[in-house]
């Protein structure tokens, strides 16, 4: 039917102990207006000076998402009046970002969509607003004001319309803030505000009407083109999607409006109705009036800057991903997981198969009861109490023979729980191993004791040999099942 | 010879040397601004009681063998746009007529660490706006040479006051010629070092890339006495230009041997007082006397100078402005009043069933910024922030911001080329002597037009100064202006000690 064309916007906060213009703390959650000075509250006669921490964080993140780095860029003052924006302009990048034209590509796992790269127009730095705190409870209707945010260093990455469906929206944001906690440039952290999105959203539809408009593509035309603000979370962008192609589809049944026949709309998302609601016009209209700041000199960004930023570039985690998947024999999806649970739980897996040398085993041990038991204890991996030199001797007593997989998990959860050694452990549970002779000898007494049993398998029922499983592990509870099977059945071919 | 007549270097030697106290010198200063200040009106508060105290600080310091700064125990008056902590600075604005700043700017800190006596805050026209000082909201500053006159603007109080012994030195600052042409006016020194060479922090913006604080004082040595105090590197302000500071007051007399002086033609022009062509043409003869080469020179691009400065400085005055919202800084109109008319227009409009004017009427938030700023902020800046927004308005930017900035680049080349041929540029400092007060009243431009000789400084970041060669029959000081290449003030302070010692003209402070 039609094509559903998303751009997005993501402002990121970046991980700089000061904020981009002045010395004051970004730390979240201090009392109201306690980490402010003259300059981040624009006080008269107040200049910004800038933070080469953040210019430097930016850089990262820039090499980090393929894009240019600039050798040349500056400060614009972006003006309009809002009581959390003290000098009455925000500090921002306009013609000359810091960096431009690169891609994050985007793979699903599941298979829900081709792997795609989605290009990215350009990040640049800017700061922040402070925060409007309604205080209605009094009665009274008074806002107050908060600028401890303001002037706190964003990055606003801004990609190219490649998106088609909320899935994929969904795919880049997550796969962004992925890397972004892995480069350490931002927490991302939504609730705090340190990443919020902008979606811009419109439709291509199939139209006899395309022939003869200018803005139509492939006998597609387009609808006019809407900004989606206010989303709190990564569901919200998709419901908010979801939502909006819809709603797009059904005014354009009605009215026929195409893009370029009305500006450029701005709706809020009310995540508790689920549904998207027009701004007032008076308010989306805006002339930002931008010029240069004369107060803040044009950065010069050498090629030895951006080796230098190169030099702390660590391992992405679409690269992890291959890795995982080429070097340890990994299905994607496996390494998917691993990858998405963030650097340290990479470094725990790797930890445990290289020790191991089981690689696959590692990581099924470490994506099913490892990160079963760290989200039912509600526990980083860093305060799981199974450290990975532990697991990984562990993995490879299974490997080995040496613990019978079949109490595994037994011994696992005792590891978990009182943080013993593995063969502490084993110990614990009385769990030795049991030498060949010993088999061999019950499994001669069990056969003797069922000959129905030794009748049946001789005359081709080898599942036969089940029935006595129960009773050797009764007899001796660290019998291995396949063991006992196997020299059961070396017996009776013997006669 | 009182001692208010005297020059700053003659008091300081006398402090140092124990004849004369910190305290008698300040309440000497004290006693002049009380007996005179009332019809000069260069000052908008003196604390008599922290001057002295500060004073007698510095004396009881002196007298224990401690170190002390260049100046001294030297009064020195600020003009009201450079923030002190705990004092108004109200940058003759009612919009911060109750501003009281938590923080010193550099230029107030580093009088403070050079043992200046803080006198007072000088007036000024609102926000820097202004070639006359008529434009402050609290009072206009007469010419203390002629009460009928206006003393230039807008540094117009900063340049009074030391004209009539009110103050040995003051601060100014310069964003088209504020400090240079009233000190032309007043018939005292005045000099805008080169853009970046005086920190800009704590200075109240106006248009940030041309604003430049600067002294103003009755001697050439004492304008380098106070320039010693204020230059100098400052990391809070990103456009402060990392260069060593030369010893001024040591290299002030040594006279500039085989100097090549530059005389513009477009400086002699139309609309030039034929007083103050003659004097200026004097003082070149006195400099060629001394031995040094005139060459004449053009600055082809200076007559777009005007108009170029009239698009720039509003822009970056829009911008700066903007934060006197009535949320953040200074006067919000009265609420309750606000929000009744408001509900009153709304009520009419239902009632009309006009459903446009409905919708036209402001929401309370953007009627509180359109109240508070319409009623704080007077003509002549509203008149420069509806310029500055119109003319970085989309579809304008181009036209008018951009052509400037191109312009400006042409302004700066064309000093750049004549600074390969000569030395330094002399010229008038204005085109006439101090006009009367109201007589711009109706005629803007006509004001603007003042500006004429020394806007090009500023947007060239040239330093220039401005010091008396002469006056009119009337009575009225003449200035003569002086201009050279960036952080070259040690030349300029030179070539005008030269010309204050040909003796051509011996400057004097006026009688009140
Ligand atoms: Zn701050």
């Amino acid at each position: 039917m039609y094509t559903t064309v998303i751009g997005l916007e993501v402002h990121v906060q970046l991980a700089t102990k000061s904020k981009l213009f002045c010395g004051c703390s970004t730390a979240y959650g201090a009392e109201p207006n306690t980490q402010t000075c003259p300059v981040c509250i624009g006080m008269p006669g107040s200049l910004p000076v800038m933070n080469e921490e953040a210019v430097a964080l930016a850089i990262e993140t820039g090499l980090a998402l393929n894009l240019q780095i600039a050798k040349f860029t500056k400060w614009d003052r972006k003006q309009y009046f809002y009581p959390d924006l003290p000098k009455g302009y925000q500090i921002s990048q306009y013609d000359l970002p810091i960096t431009h034209d690169g891609w994050l590509e985007i793979e699903d796992p599941k298979g829900a969509f081709e792997p795609k790269k989605i290009r990215i127009l350009r990040a640049h730095l800017e700061e922040d607003a402070g925060k409007s705190l309604h205080d209605e409870s009094a009665g009274k209707g008074d806002t107050l004001i908060d600028l401890n945010r303001t002037g706190t260093p964003l990055l606003e990455i801004v990609s190219e319309p490649d998106l088609r469906s909320s899935a994929e929206a969904k795919a880049y944001l997550t796969e962004l803030r992925l890397l972004l906690t892995y480069l350490g440039v931002s927490d991302c952290n939504m609730q705090e505000g340190s990443l919020r999105v902008d979606a811009n959203v419109n439709l291509h539809i199939p139209s006899d009407a395309a022939a003869n408009d200018d803005n139509a593509q492939d006998g597609k035309i387009a609808t006019p083109i809407v900004e989606i603000k206010n989303m709190n979370s990564f569901r919200a962008v998709e419901r908010a999607i979801d939502y909006e192609a819809d709603r797009q589809y059904r005014e354009w049944k009605e009215t026929g409006r195409r893009l370029g026949q009305s500006p450029k709309q701005t709706r809020g998302w009310d995540d508790a109705a689920g549904v998207t609601r027009a701004q007032r016009s008076k308010e989306e209209s805006s002339d930002y009036r931008y010029f240069p700041d004369p107060d803040l000199a044009p950065v010069v960004i050498s090629a030895e800057v951006v080796a230098k930023v190169r030099e702390r570039l660590i391992e992405l985690p679409a690269d992890l991903r291959k890795r995982l998947v080429a070097d340890y024999g990994l299905s994607l999806y496996d390494a998917d997981v691993i990858v998405n649970q963030g650097r340290p739980t990479v470094d725990y897996y790797l930890t445990v198969a290289d020790g191991s040398g089981d690689a696959k085993s590692s990581a099924n041990w470490l994506t099913q009861d490892v990160l079963r038991t760290l989200k039912n204890r509600e526990l980083a991996i860093e305060e799981f109490s199974i450290p990975a030199e532990r697991l990984s001797n562990f993995v490879k007593k299974i490997g080995a023979g040496e613990l019978p997989s079949a109490r595994g998990r037994e011994v696992f959860e005792l590891m978990a729980d009182d943080g013993l050694e593995v063969d502490a452990a084993m110990d614990k549970l009385g769990i030795a191993q049991v030498d060949d002779s010993e088999i061999e000898s019950l499994c001669q007494e069990l056969l003797d004791a069922n000959p129905k049993v030794v009748a049946d398998v001789q005359g081709g029922k080898q599942q036969a040999i089940g029935a006595l499983i129960g009773q050797a592990k009764k007899k001796n509870p660290n019998i291995d099942p396949g063991k006992f099977r196997a020299t059961c059945l070396a017996l009776i071919a013997k006669g | 010879m009182t001692l208010v007549e005297q020059s700053a270097a003659d008091l300081l030697k006398q402090l140092a040397a124990g004849e004369l106290t910190s305290r008698e010198l300040t309440q000497a200063y004290l006693d002049q601004i009380e007996q005179h200040d009332a019809r000069v009106g260069a000052f908008l508060r003196v604390n008599a009681e922290a001057a002295l105290k500060q004073a007698d600080t510095i004396d009881r310091r002196r007298g224990a063998g401690e170190q002390i700064g260049v100046l001294g125990g030297l009064p020195v008056a600020v003009k009201d746009l450079l923030c002190q902590t705990g004092e108004p600075t109200t940058c003759a604005s009612r919009m911060l007529e109750d501003f009281r700043p938590p923080y010193d700017s550099t230029v107030v800190a580093k009088l403070k660490a050079a043992d200046a006596v803080l006198l007072g805050r000088t007036n000024m026209d609102e926000f820097a706006m202004g070639g006359s000082t008529e434009n402050s909201a609290f009072q206009p500053t007469r010419n203390p040479w002629d009460l009928e006159r206006s003393p230039g603007g807008s540094s117009g109080g900063a340049a009074a006051c030391v004209a009539a012994g009110m103050a040995p030195l003051s601060i100014g600052t310069d964003t088209g010629g504020s400090i240079r042409q009233p000190s032309a006016f007043c018939g005292v020194v005045g000099m805008k070092p080169t853009y970046g060479r005086v920190s800009r922090y704590g200075l109240v913006a106006f248009a940030s890339s041309l604003d430049q604080a600067g002294p103003i004082s009755g001697t050439v040595a004492d304008t380098a006495l106070l320039l010693q105090a204020i230059a100098g590197h400052d990391p809070r302000d990103s456009t402060s230009l990392n260069a060593p500071t030369p010893d001024y007051t040591a290299d002030v007399d040594k006279p500039l041997e085989g100097l090549r002086l530059g005389v513009v033609k477009e400086h002699f022009g139309e609309g030039l007082d034929p007083e103050v062509d003659s004097a200026v043409r004097a003082a070149i003869a006195a400099y060629e006397a001394q031995g040094a080469k005139i060459v004449e020179l053009s600055l082809p691009h200076s007559r777009f100078a005007v108009a170029t400065y009239y698009v720039i400085a509003p822009c970056e005055a829009s911008s700066n402005l903007a934060r006197y919202d009535g949320a953040h800084y200074g006067r919000r109109t009265e609420e309750r009043a606000m929000l009744a008319s408001l509900q009153a227009e709304r009520k009419a409009a239902q009632e009309a069933g006009d459903a446009d004017a409905l919708d036209n009427i402001d929401t309370a938030l953007v009627r509180m910024y359109r109240q508070s700023r319409s009623e704080a902020i007077g003509p002549e800046v509203k008149r420069r922030i509806m310029l500055g927004a119109y003319a970085l308005s989309a579809g304008y930017y181009d036209a008018y911001y951009l052509k400037a900035l191109k312009v400006r680049r042409l302004i700066r080349q064309d000093f750049d080329q004549a600074f390969e041929k000569v030395d330094m540029i002399v010229g008038p400092t204005t085109a006439g002597p101090a006009n009367k007060l109201g007589e711009f009243a109706d005629d803007p431009l006509g004001m603007y037009l003042l500006d004429l000789y020394t806007v090009s400084a500023n947007l060239a970041g040239l330093p220039a100064m401005s010091l008396p060669c002469g006056a009119t029959k009337s009575g009225m000081p003449i200035g003569l202006q002086l201009h050279a290449p960036p952080l070259e003030e040690s030349r300029l302070l030179r070539a005008a000690r030269m010309f204050e010692q040909s003796g051509v003209w011996k400057s004097k402070r006026c009688a009140l």
